[in-house]
């Protein structure tokens, strides 16, 4: 495939363009829906095409076809550049590169399990299941499972010469069980709310034991039913994991991208609270606070070998010790930043135009246990599992739900509660973790459906995160 | 016979007798053009050629998607769709597929739109950008241009075209920001200069915003907010799906919203947009979902209207084995008063331009958690006085709707955008009696 996404980036350069990049995108994606022990939903599809980016002047020309024809190809090229030549009409500065080095290479995503080799039978009995299981838990209504399977080869070719074929394999799935009183629902979800995704093969869906949680989680989902509601006030917030994970792709992961700090994305996602000139200076958190993006971590969702611009995948620093030394950037904007390019631009398939992306941006972990935190605590709250999530165009004020909550009082879990909620102001937020599990506590949490981009596209981004705790968080916000 | 006519037949006829089936074919081009900062900085456009296939084997169901679409190319695709199917258990709540049908006769395209260039989109970039001297824009302006064919082997064949144009952006100041939007069937029927103008005016108007008070407050809620609340009463009140649940709110025949509010899918109103079949080729007609307050009708796809023991509405959607039926014409009813009487009947209030992030906390009774956001302001005795930060607001739509809520509705209905996309709401401003703000910007 090579050849034909040399062909695009010929036609783009013929046509015009000072620069041009081509990417030939096969992905093939198995999707299994589980409702109520039925099998709802079996889906395979596959996608392959061509999407080729041209540059001249300050626009970017994109142009993408699934038509694999010589003349397709060569034509899509000379429309992007067409395309990016249109841009004129409305010129900024013209776009400056920041160097990289020119690379031919193949990597993959080590796994051991091909999950399209697994047989259908055995990914649907593992969903049916954990939904008899969770059924069987008297006041389950619903009970569903997911498994989402997706195999991508990408090959990308420069108008600089590089040559970078990569073989992507994505795997991910969970279940939830939904109990329905007079006038509300509760759910309770495993791995996480959406379900858990990470690079690698079957054996990253065995690791989780789905039916070892199955009935705890129909259990607690009924019990929520009849817990008390959540008070307002101010107290120390535990966080398990996944829900701190996302925490830091809302509050840090999004912040920290160099096209929203530049503006690119002001009208859609919005901008970010950040200020260039603050990079080195400012105070995002505690000194417990290590943020890191890095797209090396084995089985992080975001992890990649090269990114849609051929830039190597490696980790960034991000915060150290409380302190913003690092973002998300591309060539482009890298470039304008004066600062190296951290490759992070990719592209929703072949028929989108790569943007910055978060790879993994994770947490550092700290020591101990969630059970140490929560033994070490007098007055609290402990929150799990993502329900809902908010937060404004500069990515300052959030406010998150989650699905289940506990007291906790002297060192130890209190009764049920119901319906939690926490609200916040980014840094102030980040300012009051005051602490952090350790090691054998990180996960690298997997988020398969970040969405940013016009037109809208969906990415597959990692959060490493540990348990943590917040003091003085305001929770139990009501309609 | 068009592309997407041809592939239907196609690959029907690559099934043959092997088992039932049913096909998509998406046949188009679609194109955007993305400024910011004032410039064009990234310019796209995508041919589009996908065929969907869904094969029913004795009950065992499967579906493939495929963009490779060479005579070799779909005879694998079938194959392996079939084997797919063949390796499954039995799908107990399988509908089946439509018999012949009949859709109704519209045709929302503008051959003019469908062939659009950058050329086209960059000016009215231009002329946005131009509305807001000394300010600076951020938007896009988008054509799309698609055929759908739907095709099974009960003898149904459907197929449409349709054309949508959007221009939307904000103009910004160093501290504040307004938005506009327009979208229709044709980018002949936009003003990109009259977008950007009212941007840049709300942009101006929000110099200067204040932290206002977190409390209750009427509200005058623009057509933007009003079509995002319309998504959240779309996916989860009015879905078929969590009704069978027992997670919607909505109970058929009862005075659930104030009886000045009326909503209901329009494939075939003045100035609709999309097709009017859905995914399953089921005809669309107008349905009424609230009339006068009352709920009348759910949401359905064949598979949901067969567990409600009821025919399907037409509102199937990729992705509705999971997530349920959506409808794509939703209007939500006009009123007569301008949006300055509207403002004039507030004693202490808040004018809304658009709400941002908006997420739902509990399904069943529609509390939602969210932010104003590219205009927010301050109205008392009758007018807008000063421009307010940016506000987080909890509040159940359903309760905001309630009978006795809405004391007014504008006559300025039109499709919006919700935050969740454009071209699928048509909404009018409104001005509802209470609306529950939990901060402001600052926490």
């Amino acid at each position: 495939m090579f050849d034909e996404a040399g062909l695009a980036v010929q036609g783009a350069i013929d046509a015009g363009a000072v620069y041009a990049d081509a990417r030939v995108v096969a992905t093939r994606t198995e999707t299994i829906n589980v409702r109520n022990q039925n099998l709802d939903q079996m889906d395979r599809s596959e996608t392959i095409g061509v999407g080729v980016r041209a540059l001249i002047g300050s626009s970017w020309g994109f142009a993408a076809t699934p038509d694999l024809t010589s003349e397709s190809i060569r034509a899509t090229g000379e429309r992007a550049a067409a395309i990016a030549r249109a841009s004129a009409v409305v010129p900024g500065t013209p776009i400056e590169f920041a160097d990289v080095p020119v690379t031919q290479d193949f990597w993959e995503t080590p796994y051991e399990e091909d999950p399209f080799t697994v047989s259908t039978s055995e990914k649907v009995d593992t969903l049916v299941d954990v939904t008899k299981t969770m059924q069987e838990v008297e006041g389950i209504a619903i009970a569903t499972g997911t498994l989402m399977f997706y195999d991508t080869n990408k090959w990308f070719v420069s108008s600089q010469g590089h040559r970078i074929h990569q073989h992507i394999v994505e795997s991910g799935g969970g279940y939830d069980a939904t109990a329905i009183g007079e006038s509300e629902t509760q759910r309770r979800s495993y791995p996480q709310s959406f379900g858990q995704y990470e690079t690698g093969g079957y054996e990253t869906i065995r690791a989780w034991d789905y039916e070892g949680n199955a009935q705890r989680i129909g259990e607690q989902a009924v019990a929520l039913l009849t817990a008390d509601e959540m008070e307002e006030r101010e107290t120390n917030l535990i966080l398990e994991a996944s829900q701190l994970a996302l925490q830091i792709h809302e509050s840090v992961g999004h912040a920290i991208e160099l096209d929203r700090i530049l503006g690119w994305e002001a009208a859609f996602a919005g901008t970010s609270h950040l200020e260039l000139e603050r990079l080195g200076t400012h105070r995002y958190g505690s000194e417990l606070m290590n943020i890191t993006a890095d797209a090396t971590l084995p089985g992080a969702l975001g992890t990649f070998g090269f990114d849609d611009e051929g830039t190597p995948a490696q980790p960034v620093d991000i915060v150290k010790n409380g302190t913003w030394v690092g973002v998300l950037s591309g060539r482009d904007s890298a470039a304008i930043a004066g600062l190296p390019p951290g490759g992070m631009v990719r592209a929703d398939g072949f028929n989108r135009l790569p943007m910055v992306r978060m790879t993994n941006v994770g947490l550092r972990p700290g020591e101990g246990t969630l059970e140490d935190i929560i033994a070490e605590t007098d007055e609290g709250v402990y929150m799990s599992t993502n329900r809902s999530w908010s937060i404004d165009d500069k990515r300052l004020n959030f406010q998150f739900g989650t699905e289940i909550a506990w007291e906790v009082k002297n060192g130890e879990l209190g009764k049920m509660l119901k319906n939690p909620t926490y609200t916040g102001i980014t840094p102030q937020f980040w300012g009051s973790l005051d602490r952090l599990a350790g090691d054998s506590e990180w996960v690298h949490w997997g988020t398969p459906n970040c969405g940013k981009g016009q037109p809208m596209q969906v990415a597959h981004t990692g959060h490493s995160a540990s348990p943590g705790r917040f003091a003085n968080v305001r929770v139990g916000v009501k309609a | 016979m068009n592309r997407e006519q041809i592939l239907v037949n196609d690959t029907l006829d690559m099934v043959s007798d092997r088992a039932g089936a049913e096909v998509l074919a998406d046949v188009g081009t679609s194109s955007l053009t993305r400024f910011a900062n004032s410039f064009i900085h990234q310019n796209v456009s995508e041919d589009i050629e996908q065929v969907t296939l869904k094969v029913a084997l004795e009950g065992k169901v499967a579906s493939s998607t495929t963009t490779a679409t060479s005579p070799d190319a779909l005879a694998g695709f079938v194959d392996s769709t079939l084997e797919t199917a063949a390796t499954q258990p039995v799908d107990e709540d399988w509908p089946g597929m439509g018999g012949p049908t009949e859709v109704a006769a519209v045709d929302h395209w503008d051959k003019d739109t469908a062939f659009a260039d950058p050329m086209a989109r960059a000016e009215a970039v231009k002329a946005f950008v131009d509305a807001g001297e000394g300010l600076l824009g951020a938007g896009y302006c988008e054509t799309d241009s698609r055929r759908h064919a739907y095709g099974n082997t009960a003898g149904r064949r459907v197929h449409g075209r349709f054309t949508t144009a959007v221009v939307d952006g904000i103009h910004q100041t160093g501290t504040s920001a307004g938005s506009g939007h327009a979208c229709g069937v044709a980018m002949s029927g936009l003003d990109a200069g009259a977008v950007g103008a009212l941007a840049a005016q709300r942009a101006r108007d929000s110099v200067g915003a204040f932290d206002a008070k977190p409390g209750q407050y009427q509200v005058v809620l623009s057509p933007e907010c009003m079509a995002t609340i319309a998504v959240f009463l779309n996916v989860y009140g009015f879905n078929g799906k969590m009704a069978e649940e027992g997670m919607s709110f909505v109970d058929l025949g009862e005075q659930q919203f104030d009886e000045a509010f009326s909503l209901w899918d329009g494939p075939t109103d003045p100035g609709a947009l999309h097709l009017p079949f859905d995914i399953e080729g089921t005809p669309k007609r107008h349905l009424d979902l609230v009339r006068a307050g009352v709920t009348t009708s759910l949401l359905h796809t064949r598979r949901t209207a067969k567990k409600a023991g009821t025919e399907s509405t037409g509102h199937a959607v990729q992705g509705a084995e999971m997530w349920g039926p959506f409808a794509w014409n939703m209007f939500v009813g006009g009123g007569g008063e301008s949006v300055e009487a509207l403002i004039a009947g507030v004693d202490r209030g808040i004018y809304v331009s658009t709400f941002n992030y908006c997420r739902v906390l509990d399904p069943k009774s529609l509390v939602v958690t969210g932010l104003t956001r590219n205009g927010t302001f301050m109205i008392e005795n009758g007018k807008i006085t000063e421009p307010v930060t940016n506000m987080r607001f909890t509040q159940s739509f359903v309760d905001a709707l309630a009978p006795g809520r809405v004391e007014g509705i504008g006559d300025d209905a039109r499709y919006a955008d919700s935050e969740f996309g454009p071209t699928f709401i048509h909404a009018p401003t409104m001005r509802l009696g209470s609306w529950n703000f939990t901060g402001g910007a600052s926490g």
